[in-house]
């Protein structure tokens, strides 16, 4: 996971070199106005844009901050680290949507919205969302109370019969404490593949993972 | 000398005469036997009419003669008499005309002798034996075959129904069924034995009534064979039997009330079974269609049905004490079945071992019977156990306990209780005897591979070598006076890893045995360097002599005990936290040791106030009054249960064995799909246990958390192995 953030930094880092010697001086001004945004609201000392950056963004773009828009747009920048955006990630996120001001980004919203839930992207969205979450060095996995949270925001609309039992099978049991990125990933496939509610192309048999299996037995258990 | 020719008419006319004389000897006139002049005669004329020179070489005609000879003679004589025969009688008539027929055949081939040499050898025509026999095949028998056949069978039928027949008739019969094949069996066969056989079948078909019958039946038909079919027929009418008596009918057969092998099996039928199988054993591959049936109604069935009432019962007792005893009893009646009836056939093998794994599997009033082997293990191996039996009687009964782990699928569960309870015995001195103890592991080696016994085995050198150490401490105190704590301590120095794992705790030792055990570490560095001991003081066992008023009294009591029984030496009265503090002990241990020395049999304490447990508020006082019978008492310390750790650290030991496995595999296969990973893995681990699938899973997840392995892009139910 590591190897591939590293590298996906390397490609960004050629593409605006690619970008540089190609300038002209309408991009120029637009990178110099992405710059300067970010300014406005990056933190003086750290030269990143913080939690606090963020909410004022956020109350600037008139979006709630815990808005699966905002996730969506720390997927548009390959935002590393929650609740912080670097220079870097803000113009990758900044050019790909062709905002410079902040009406122009309130304005490319509903097309980024799309865009995510593109099925082409979803996938990829959807384990951005994942690992956005992991906070701690070497921290694999997501608590329960999170993970449900999480599910709701990103998942809530699309599956909303699966999400709302799955949380409900979530806070219910203890044999889970975390949820790591297999488990999260898997539930995904169990939404995408198998017929709900009545569960009859389920097949224990094969690889899902075995919180999937407790949570179709749990749910036959509750059809009975 | 020039001869005058003779032609044809002038010569057979000669011939007739002669072939008239024998036709009325074959027909039982009244006629003189031919003379040698007479038979020279005959010879002659052929000869003659053979060697003149062409036009008048009559070879062909006389040899189209003799055929016609042959066939004159069956229209007009054979014939008409088998036509108005029927039954037994026509075939008696025929017996007569085909003896007659050889004769005629023998007689005329003489006359006709010299076409035969030179003319039928040089044009590669049948000899004049074989044109009399195909005249006789082909006018006489394919005539009456038909009737021939039917009649034969019905008379089969009829004995086959207890009646008496001439069995020499259908014997002679069946000659000519071979006989006209000359040399081939085409005409028995096609002839004669493929309807016989079709109509074994049918009679059959409704005819098994049970397998003693069908037993009788089949000899029978093997007496049949000898008596007057041909020796080809045996095997396939045998088959034919045992495929409609006993393939088509097993179930019923096997299944009956009072014949089958339930039945049998019930009563101990023990030289019928045997005979039953042998019926069946004797049906090529006819063991494996009908395993099946002997699985339900069989050995199987009746075994699972004995084991499961077992269990049952136990169960309902709610005592497993003799269970284990009654598996050995049940284990011994069948295998004797299996090796007296059964030929030692693999197949009944099978069928006991998979119908022990039934019950042997499972759990009895809390107990799994891994378990429960291992304590009956313990009871025949410790000293004092409740089954007292002979040296030899003991050594076989480890035979079967090592044979009845076989049927067991925790097989690593027991390995773990056996340990427990072997460490107790070694350390406590309570193993009767060295050699069954090292019988058994030799038994178990045996069975179950080097790495099952490796750590047991390690225990009992372990204690070999902690004696020659004990003996080298004593010397050792000897030469070296001054360090002599004045107390006698003996340690048993044991390897870590071979043993099960004990909480070391941190019980402060009382400052003479902190002496002692100071003494013994450097004693320990003078024999081994760059070794650690870490001390093991809930193992430990303790001599001390009370001091009470009536009488001083020797203690026998755990190293714990002692402690705390040791702190009333500077003080009379202590409390509960006083006690936890100086001792520097956890409040389960404490309640433990305290409630033995002052709730229990033996009041070495008094406690305040006087109730039957122990609080953290109380206060003891040594009992100074204290008094028995005995100069030397034991005070036991109630053994904690082991079973909850034994099964924890059990199940411990599987995920790393899982994960191993796992490991293992996909190194090899690189890429491999979840089903075949599960299989392979279950199959790697059955040896020692069976693993749960969910736990399987669960491994394979946590591997895949840990990088070991990834999912397949493409495939979710793939896996890779991530070097």
């Amino acid at each position: 996971m590591r190897r591939s953030s590293n590298s996906s930094k390397k490609t960004a880092q050629s593409n605006s070199d690619l970008f540089r010697s190609a300038s002209s001086k309408a991009s120029s001004k637009e990178s110099e106005r992405i710059d300067s945004l970010f300014y406005s609201y990056a933190n003086g000392s750290t030269r990143l844009i913080d939690p606090e950056g963020i909410e004022t963004l956020c109350a600037d773009i008139e979006v709630d901050h815990t808005d699966v828009r905002i996730l969506m747009l720390a997927w548009k920048m390959r935002a590393e680290e929650q609740g912080y955006f670097t220079l870097d990630e803000w113009r990758r996120g900044m050019k790909e949507l062709r905002a410079d001001t902040v009406s122009k980004l309130k304005k490319a919203l509903p097309d980024l919205e799309k865009e995510a839930r593109r099925l082409s992207n979803f996938a990829d969205f959807y384990s951005f969302a994942f690992k956005y979450c992991l906070t701690e060095e070497k921290q694999k996995s997501i608590d329960i109370e999170s993970i449900c949270q999480l599910l709701i925001l990103v998942l809530g609309s699309t599956f909303p019969a699966q999400v709302n039992l799955f949380v409900e099978y979530l806070k219910s049991q203890n044999d889970y404490k975390v949820i790591n990125m297999d488990q999260w990933l898997g539930f995904f496939r169990f939404c995408n593949e198998i017929t709900f509610p009545t569960l009859s192309d389920y097949d224990a048999e094969l690889a899902w993972p075995l919180i999937l299996d407790n949570f179709v037995e749990w749910m036959k258990e509750k059809q009975k | 000398m020039e001869r005058k020719a003779i032609d044809l008419e002038e010569g057979w006319g000669y011939m007739v005469k002669g072939i008239s004389k024998l036709e009325r000897i074959l027909e039982g006139l009244p006629e003189a036997p031919f003379s040698s002049e007479e038979y020279m005669m005959l010879y002659t004329v052929i000869y003659n009419m053979c060697t003149q020179k062409p036009p008048n070489d009559y070879s062909q005609q006389l040899y189209e003669k003799y055929r016609e000879v042959f066939v004159e003679y069956i229209k007009s004589m054979v014939l008409p008499p088998l036509r108005e025969k029927h039954h037994v009688f026509m075939l008696k008539e025929l017996i007569q005309r085909w003896s007659n027929h050889k004769v005629m055949v023998r007689w005329l081939s003489r006359f006709f002798h010299y076409l035969d040499r030179y003319f039928v050898m040089r044009r590669s025509l049948p000899a004049l034996s074989e044109v009399g026999y195909i005249c006789f095949r082909d006018l006489v028998f394919m005539e009456v075959q038909a009737k021939v056949q039917k009649t034969m069978i019905s008379l089969i039928n009829k004995e086959r129904e207890g009646e008496q027949i001439d069995r020499s008739l259908v014997k002679n019969v069946i000659d000519i069924f071979v006989a006209i094949g000359m040399g081939g069996m085409n005409h028995y066969e096609q002839g004669f034995e493929l309807k016989m056989l079709d109509n074994t079948a049918d009679y059959y078909k409704s005819k098994a009534a049970n397998w003693i019958e069908a037993e009788e039946c089949l000899k029978r038909e093997r007496d049949r064979v000898s008596h007057y079919l041909h020796s080809s027929t045996e095997q396939k009418l045998v088959k034919k039997v045992q495929h409609e008596l006993l393939v088509t009918h097993a179930n019923q057969l096997l299944d009956k009330e009072n014949s089958g092998c339930h039945a049998l099996l019930r009563d101990d039928k023990v030289e019928d079974l045997s005979r039953m199988f042998k019926l069946y054993h004797k049906i090529p591959r006819g063991l494996e269609p009908i395993s099946n049936i002997f699985k339900k109604v069989g050995l199987f069935g009746h075994i699972t049905a004995e084991g499961v009432a077992l269990v049952k019962h136990a169960e309902e007792a709610a005592s497993n004490k003799v269970l284990i005893r009654k598996f050995i009893e049940l284990h011994d009646k069948y295998m004797a079945y299996v090796n007296d009836c059964y030929m030692n056939h693999t197949m009944f093998h099978k069928s006991l071992k998979e119908a022990f794994e039934v019950f042997c599997n499972k759990t009895v009033a809390g107990c799994s019977s891994a378990e429960l082997l291992a304590t009956f293990c313990d009871n025949i191996l410790k000293k004092g156990g409740s089954e007292k039996l002979s040296d030899e009687a003991i050594d076989e009964t480890l035979d079967k306990v090592v044979k009845l782990l076989a049927y067991i699928s925790d097989k690593d569960l027991f390995a773990e209780f056996y340990r427990k309870k072997l460490a107790r015995r070694l350390l406590f001195d309570r193993s009767a005897n060295e050699d069954h103890e090292k019988s058994i592991l030799t038994k178990l080696k045996q069975q179950c591979g080097g790495q099952f016994t490796s750590k047991m085995e390690g225990m009992v050198v372990d204690l070999t070598l902690a004696r020659d150490k004990q003996t080298g401490f004593e010397k050792y105190l000897l030469d070296n006076q001054h360090v002599n704590p004045g107390i006698d301590l003996t340690v048993t120095v044991l390897t870590t890893g071979f043993w099960p794992s004990y909480k070391s705790s941190d019980l402060k030792l009382p400052p003479e045995m902190v002496k002692c055990v100071e003494v013994f570490k450097d004693f320990y560095e003078t024999t081994a360097s760059h070794r650690k001991i870490s001390w093991i003081y809930s193992l430990g066992t303790c001599n001390i002599n009370g001091n009470f008023e009536p009488k001083t009294i020797e203690l026998i009591v755990s190293t714990y005990q002692a402690a705390a029984l040791l702190l009333f030496n500077t003080t009379d009265r202590l409390s509960y936290s006083e006690i936890m503090t100086q001792l520097n002990l956890t409040n389960e241990d404490l309640v433990r040791i305290l409630h033995s020395l002052s709730c229990a049999k033996y009041k070495i304490l008094k406690k305040e106030p006087n109730t039957k447990t122990i609080s953290p508020n109380d206060t003891f006082e040594f009992n100074f009054k204290f008094s028995d019978r005995m100069r030397r008492i034991k005070i036991p310390l109630p053994v904690v249960d082991e079973r909850k750790k034994v099964i924890e650290d059990v199940d411990k030991d599987r995920r790393y064995a899982i994960d191993a496995a796992v490991v293992r595999i996909m190194k090899s296969r690189k890429v491999l799909g979840h089903q075949q990973l599960v299989v392979e893995c279950v199959e790697q681990l059955s040896r020692m246990f069976k693993p749960d699938i969910k736990a399987i899973k669960k491994r394979i997840e946590d591997l895949i958390s840990r990088d070991y392995l990834e999912r397949d892009k493409d495939n979710q139910n793939t896996f890779r192995y991530l070097a």
